[in-house]
């Protein structure tokens, strides 16, 4: 049993900060404060009713710290959890037991990056690991391909099906008007862009982009008082596997088969009860072993899973509706932009790309090379 | 407790490397420990026992990285006979071709200034 409760919490407040290429000399701070002001905006909440700051970014190693300065507020609670692009999954999780306890009431989590406009290798350099690097992996986009190695030689996976998954993410993408990806995409296509770690193509990773987001969460009962009808907490899992994918027990298993069991059974739902599910997509390999790990199909049949179009608009189960990591926006650690997506379908405010009656919509964070797996499940009104 | 004043568990790793050995620990159980650690995964205890391996080994996962102004260059998973699992590339073979359940066997790169000597792997009894 979680000892957290079950729609105790909800996100009030959701907002992207400018996303794609920002102006030059914009810092990752300015993303996070924009977007912290459009999340408050959006709730009618004021930068002095924040009391909780949650953040991490590879650029700013005292998040929590360097944003409070910023926008000159003295939060009583903070926490700088840093564990990759899933690490705001984790700030949720941390934050509802906070508001829970009477540590915080209002919770800000937001992130920031300008890696386009610096370059990933500035934004994020990586850690020497001398029992690695030597042999000059491209990571993380190595350790995915790596993953994806095992799930073709053991599933008979196919570099086919991994771009049905790209081509998805683009499909609802041309639906999403704030995408960076404004064009069509054929699985051809993708099997036909440069090579970055075979079988990868440079269509099977995500974007590298500038932006940022911000979310705002408060009680169950003073949600019900603001501006927008609250996303409530329904279940939250968290799991760590390993740090460096040497280390990683089984390639083809991800922590996400521990962190979303853990969510569903806090929320009391099972997959079937989920409408839409936004998975963090680094790489095409990823949505394939989190719809297996969370239990929208058995372990292997993933490629097969999404082929003929069975995510993408028009499909039996809607995943990344915003055009994911692949398409929509990918600024380095994606995972509150992945949090955004699915408050928005719970929501109703998906104009185009709304996935009818959406009153459960599953987050799925990943962070560093398949390590940090923490899933989210948000509710409507209905679910409460 | 290990005495870190002394030497490092990478320290001891390199010293292996440099002689050609490729080494690896084992635990109070007999299990094989890679990467080398100052106390053992999981107890914690400091029985730690230096082997070195025999270099034969099975391709568990590959890739091979493309980048803009080099030729591509393998980058894969090894799993070692004595039970552990380390990253390497395959050498003298073509990268893609390169393939999970491959027999390899293990040879001490030179290294270069910056570098010190690390191991790589070639097909188990003569490439291509």
């Amino acid at each position: 049993m979680s000892a957290l409760r079950r729609g105790s919490v909800a996100v009030v407040g959701a907002a992207e900060s400018d996303l794609g290429q920002v102006a030059p000399h914009t810092s990752p701070v300015d993303l996070m404060a924009q977007a912290t002001m459009r999340a408050l905006d959006d709730c009618g909440l004021k930068l002095s009713d924040i009391d909780g700051i949650f953040s991490a970014a590879t650029q700013v190693r005292t998040a929590p710290m360097t944003l409070a300065e910023y926008l000159r507020i003295k939060p009583g609670y903070f926490d700088g959890t840093a564990i990759g692009g899933s690490s705001f999954m984790t700030h949720v999780a941390h934050a509802q037991a906070a508001i829970e306890h009477g540590l915080c009431e209002v919770a800000l989590i937001a992130y920031g990056s300008t890696q386009r406009s610096v370059s990933r290798a500035a934004a994020s350099p990586r850690e020497y690991n001398p029992y690695e690097s030597p042999y000059r992996p491209f990571m993380p986009s190595s350790a995915y391909a790596m993953a994806a190695s095992r799930h073709m030689h053991q599933y008979g996976t196919t570099r086919e099906q991994l771009a049905e998954v790209a081509v998805a993410a683009r499909k609802w993408a041309l639906l999403n008007p704030k995408a960076w990806e404004k064009e069509p995409l054929t699985v051809e296509q993708v099997l036909k862009s440069r090579m970055v770690s075979y079988p990868l193509t440079v269509r099977d990773c995500c974007l590298v982009v500038d932006g940022g987001g911000a979310v705002i969460l408060t009680s169950a009962a003073r949600a019900k008082s603001l501006r927008k009808k609250p996303a409530y907490v329904l279940g939250v899992g968290e799991s760590l596997s390993h740090a460096s994918i040497s280390s990683m027990p089984d390639l083809t298993v991800t922590a996400a088969a521990e962190s979303g069991p853990k969510a569903c059974r806090m929320a009391g739902l099972k997959p079937s009860d989920i409408n839409m599910l936004s998975l963090y997509d680094a790489f095409t390999i990823t949505p394939i072993l989190f719809l297996e790990d969370l239990g929208f199909c058995p372990k292997g049949e993933g490629g097969r899973f999404v082929s003929n179009g069975r995510i993408a608009p028009g499909g039996k189960l809607a995943v990344n509706t915003s055009g994911g990591g692949l398409s929509y926006c990918h600024p380095g650690m994606y995972g509150l932009l992945v949090i955004i997506e699915a408050v928005r379908q719970v929501r109703g405010e998906c104009e185009k790309r709304q996935v009818k009656d959406c009153e459960v919509a599953l987050a799925h964070g990943n962070g560093g090379v398949l390590s940090s797996q923490c899933t989210v499940i948000f509710g409507g009104a209905s679910t409460v | 407790m290990p005495d870190l004043m002394k030497q490092s568990p990478l320290g001891r790793y390199l010293e292996h490397c440099k002689k050609g050995e490729l080494a690896y620990q084992v635990d109070a159980d007999g299990k094989a420990v890679f990467y080398p650690r100052a106390v053992a995964p999981g107890t914690g205890s400091d029985k730690l026992e230096w082997r070195v391996s025999k270099g034969l080994g099975t391709v568990h996962a590959t890739t091979a990285v493309f980048t803009r102004d080099q030729p591509p260059h393998n980058v894969a998973l090894i799993d070692l006979d004595e039970g552990f699992r380390m990253m390497s590339r395959v050498e003298d073979i073509d990268p893609v071709q390169v393939k999970i359940g491959m027999r390899v066997q293990v040879r001490m790169h030179p290294g270069d200034d910056k570098q010190p000597p690390y191991p790589v792997f070639a097909p188990a009894g003569g490439g291509k």
